[in-house]
């Protein structure tokens, strides 16, 4: 029986094509169906409303201000990450001994289940047990009886989400710009130092740039995982204290899931949406360009 | 690298110093939840007790609460049961898939390999609302067939790039020469290319079973009932009575749970982030 | 313009292991073209690197200019280097490449285009430019490394295989391009090669490293004609030199003055020789004392206008030592496989080694019967 390529190609890949477009496609475009309509968890019918769930959402201060701590969130987040993971790939790039269980201490935090790390730094971040506030009052910063209420201020608890959710991805960046820096050749840093540049002139005239598109692979992804993240805020703060933490991805679980209202959850959640074809965009231009070059 | 003496010194001082550093920061949670489970409960509420050391001698308690009076082997297992089940599955759609793209449709799979790639960064916090209606439609409402259906639809697309960078890499004269040897196109690709890729098979079953622990979301949304739950969901959510966290036998299940995941990923790091740069880096 | 030594210099990476560079003790002339020959582990690039910079003695000094520069990371050792793979930054177009150890040095910002465009028009390049590397050909990268090395006029040049890279044509001329350049900028110059056509070639001397150690310095005629010892004789000349070992002896001579002995001047009548010969210069002249062996050939190789023929002696002292002759271009004579032929070695091609240090000693005479 004689095949042509293509045919047994489109035979082999479709299975894979129909599942995913079951499971991605159908529930991606239900969720603009939903957003438009009057779905309740338990209801029935289905009808057309036309923009009023995003009108109701856009008028409410909760979805302002989680859209606003959507971006503070992952902005801030990305920050932090970008000049870490900088460092450390840096500091991890040349061969030491000890190496691999370093890289393997790093990596935790990203390797384990990122409710289980979460719940272990909402323990460390306890109101009343907190071993950091511990360490304050023994070190004389911060006096018994007032010490900081890492997840019940406001300022304080949008410090502490930015702060675990940066330390659940620097080992993800960090193994990434590390797979860029050992992707230059020793010849290159070597040239520079011959060329009488010193370690920070071939740092920001050599390296980074010579890494930059693998950077712009790491902020996307980061980009991406942050805004739609929502297991490190659930888990810390379930949004509070007074929706202060609440983003974007949180607030669709407590609207549509656990308020019932699938139609105001499903509307919030197409907000997400721009982010994600912005990023798509980006990452097919890398993927493109690495193709050409 | 390549300085005089005092520089090199100072250079090799701060090196060591970022490192001890990271280390410390990255891995402290982990450090603690070991301290944690084998402190008596009194000894954990106290204020005036230094909290880095035991003050009171460990003690097994936690680790006996944990596995007698909860259900967290129960969840270990639907764990690991919903995590063999989604491999298979994503073996089963994403070998083949992945073959064909690189192999037998040119540049048009080229394309449709990134648009698939693309699908997994469609996040579960757009799809879990009307996914959660779809469910219940199908009737799988709190049981764990549906993330069983749910969850292949980001290890598939993953699993789909990372294979395809890797039957890209196999020399094509092999299969020439095995089809000049008789075997038809399909025929080198069972017998030849997939016993060649068995470890890039492997990464793949690796990560999708990382994937499934790691999932939150999905569990969360679908799964009601108590003892159907994963582990990443019931640890964090169900160990907790009302307001009262059992935080020795929490910080064991996390750290029991996380060390062999933590372990196995990390052996294939490596593989993952290659399909993570997206040929960025060559 | 400087001169570089070495004393003692040593490198050992790993503890315990034979050193990848032992006790080099080597000097430039000003504004030599020395070149380091040896085969790959020989240690010629780690000690290239060292003079670098690059790489740390583990003993023994490194002079330039008559300074000990041990101590100077490389920016400030006044050198210039250009790699096997250019290591052209890829993120540059070819003029950002170019200025780049001009900035780095700090030189006055109004004199880089002046410097630039002097080098880029002493390459060639000046319309290249706008290019980034990859967009070049090899060539063309090979020249714009060369420029980003002399943009700033360093007081040595340092090349580390700079043609490996390049296919077998384009390597010729760029060695003569290479070599010219070299002689017009007359800039002291180390140059690490395994390839023994580009030492001969281009090297006003020539330091042979085996095995970290230096087994001869010398011009190319030296090391080809005065081999110091049996690798230096063995690694240079293609086919190699050929050895006879006897007793506490080894003796050699070179492929091309194995020769049929009626091609020599003096063992027939000179008409007869004319007759076999078409062209006159490859002839041996009067060449003395000859040592006559046979020779029985057993496999051919044509190399177009030569012949080289593999086979072994037969009789006589060294009998079924396996030799090899290198018969020039222009002989007419049909050899076989399996025939047998009066060859002779002229005595002043003789070359005597010590077994034992396997170091050339004075000729002898040894019985070869």
């Amino acid at each position: 029986m004689a095949m042509t390529n293509r045919k047994l190609g489109v035979l082999m890949f479709s299975p894979a094509i129909i599942y995913v477009l079951a499971v991605v496609g159908v529930p991606f475009v239900l969720a603009f169906v939903y957003a438009v309509g009057d779905v309740k968890i338990a209801s029935v019918g289905y009808h057309y409303v036309g923009l009023a769930n995003f009108r109701s959402v856009l008028e409410s201060p909760t979805f302002r201000r989680s859209l606003y701590d959507s971006i503070i969130f992952t902005v801030g987040t990305q920050v932090v990450v970008l000049v870490g993971s900088t460092v450390l790939s840096l500091a991890l790039k040349d061969r030491f001994t000890g190496r691999g269980f370093i890289r393997f201490l790093i990596l935790l935090p990203w390797v384990a289940p990122v409710s289980l790390g979460t719940i272990g730094w909402k323990w460390i971040l306890d109101s009343i047990y907190s071993v950091i506030n511990w360490v304050l009052v023994h070190l004389h910063f911060v006096r018994p009886f007032d010490t900081p209420m890492w997840l019940g201020e406001p300022t304080l608890a949008m410090i502490s989400v930015i702060g675990v959710e940066s330390w659940r991805l620097l080992p993800f960046s960090t193994v990434i710009l590390l797979a860029g820096l050992t992707a230059i050749p020793r010849d290159i840093p070597e040239a520079a130092a011959v060329d009488g540049a010193g370690f920070w002139r071939t740092l920001f005239q050599i390296t980074i740039p010579m890494i930059l598109p693998i950077v712009n692979v790491a902020i996307l992804f980061g980009v991406i995982f942050v805004f739609t993240d929502m297991t490190v805020v659930y888990i810390l703060t379930r949004g509070g204290p007074y929706d202060t933490t609440q983003v974007l991805p949180s607030l669709a679980f407590f609207t549509g899931i656990l308020g019932s209202d699938l139609a105001e959850g499903a509307a919030i959640s197409i907000f997400l949406v721009p982010i994600l074809v912005a990023v798509a965009y980006f990452m097919l231009r890398v993927a493109s360009r690495a193709e050409v070059g | 690298m390549v300085s005089g003496t005092g520089r090199r010194v100072f250079g090799g001082l701060v090196h060591a110093l970022v490192l001890m550093a990271f280390s410390v920061l990255l891995a402290f949670p982990f450090y603690w939840m070991l301290i944690t489970i084998f402190k008596r409960t009194n000894d954990l509420y106290n204020l005036q007790n230094n909290p880095f050391k035991f003050n009171e001698k460990p003690t097994l308690e936690h680790l006996q609460l944990l596995f007698h009076d909860t259900l967290y082997l129960r969840w270990v297992a639907n764990t690991a049961f919903v995590g063999a089940i989604v491999v298979l599955i994503t073996l089963v759609l994403a070998v083949p898939a992945a073959y064909a793209l690189a192999r037998l449709t040119g540049r048009w799979g080229e394309r449709l390999g990134i648009a698939i790639f693309l699908t997994y960064l469609v996040p579960p916090t757009l799809l879990f609302i009307p996914l959660s209606r779809l469910v219940a439609i199908l009737g799988l409402q709190d049981s764990l067939w549906s993330l069983i259906v749910v969850y292949p639809s980001f290890t598939v697309p993953f699993s789909i790039w990372l294979l395809m960078g890797f039957f890209k890499s196999i020399p094509r004269e092999l299969e020439d020469a095995a089809m000049v040897d008789g075997l038809t196109r399909f025929g080198a690709f069972v017998k030849l290319v997939v016993p060649i890729s068995v470890s890039g098979i492997l990464t793949v079953v690796i990560f999708s079973f990382t994937l499934v622990t790691q999932e939150f979301v999905y569990a969360l949304t679908f799964i009601s009932s108590e003892a159907h739950q994963m582990v990443g969901v019931g640890v964090p959510i169900f160990l907790v009575r009302g307001d009262v966290y059992y935080w020795g036998s929490l910080m064991a299940a996390c750290l029991i749970t996380s060390l062999p995941i933590a372990l196995l990923y990390n052996l294939f790091l490596d593989r993952f982030i290659a399909g993570f740069t997206v040929g960025a880096v060559k | 313009m400087a001169i570089v030594e070495t004393r003692k210099l040593t490198k050992v990476f790993k503890q315990g292991q034979p050193g990848a560079v032992n006790h080099v003790d080597l000097e430039t002339r000003e504004g030599e073209f020395l070149v380091f020959l040896g085969p790959s582990g020989s240690g010629k690039t780690t000690l290239l690197r060292m003079i670098a910079g690059l790489e740390t003695p583990t003993s023994g000094e490194i002079l330039i200019g008559g300074n000990v520069v041990n101590h100077l990371p490389p920016r400030e050792r006044r050198i210039a280097m250009v790699f096997q793979s250019y290591a052209l930054y890829p993120h540059l177009t070819v003029y950002q490449n170019i200025v780049f150890p001009l900035k780095a040095q700090k030189v006055k910002k109004e004199l880089h285009k002046q410097k630039v465009e002097w080098a880029s028009a002493l390459l060639g390049i000046g319309r290249l430019l706008d290019r980034k590397p990859r967009e070049l050909s090899g060539g063309e990268r090979q020249r714009v490394a060369l420029a980003r090395a002399i943009v700033r006029e360093p007081s040595v040049f340092l090349l580390d295989e700079p043609l490996s890279n390049l296919d077998a044509k384009l390597r010729a001329s760029a060695r003569e391009e290479l070599e010219q350049f070299q002689k017009r900028v007359g800039t002291t110059t180390i140059y690490v090669t395994h390839d023994q056509v580009e030492a001969m070639a281009m090297g006003d001397r020539v330091v042979v490293l085996n095995q970290g150690t230096v087994r001869q310095i010398g011009t190319p005629q030296e090391v080809y004609d005065q081999p110091a010892d049996t690798f230096v004789a063995t690694f240079l000349g293609s086919p190699p030199m050929n050895l006879l070992e006897t007793d506490d002896l080894i003796v050699g001579f070179r492929p091309e003055r194995f020769l049929p002995s009626g091609l020599v001047a003096g063992s027939g009548s000179t008409d007869e020789i004319a007759s076999r010969m078409k062209t006159e210069h490859l002839l041996l002249a009067d060449v003395g004392k000859r040592v006559p062996l046979r020779f029985r050939v057993e496999y051919i190789e044509y190399l177009g206008a030569e012949r080289i023929l593999y086979g072994a002696l037969e009789g006589g002292r060294f009998p079924g030592k396996a030799v090899a002759s290198r018969i020039p271009s222009g002989v007419t004579e049909r050899y076989e496989a399996n025939s047998v032929h009066d060859f002779i070695v002229p005595e002043s091609e003789l070359k005597f080694f010590d077994r034992a240090s396997e170091k050339r000693v004075a000729p002898k005479a040894i019985p070869w019967q």
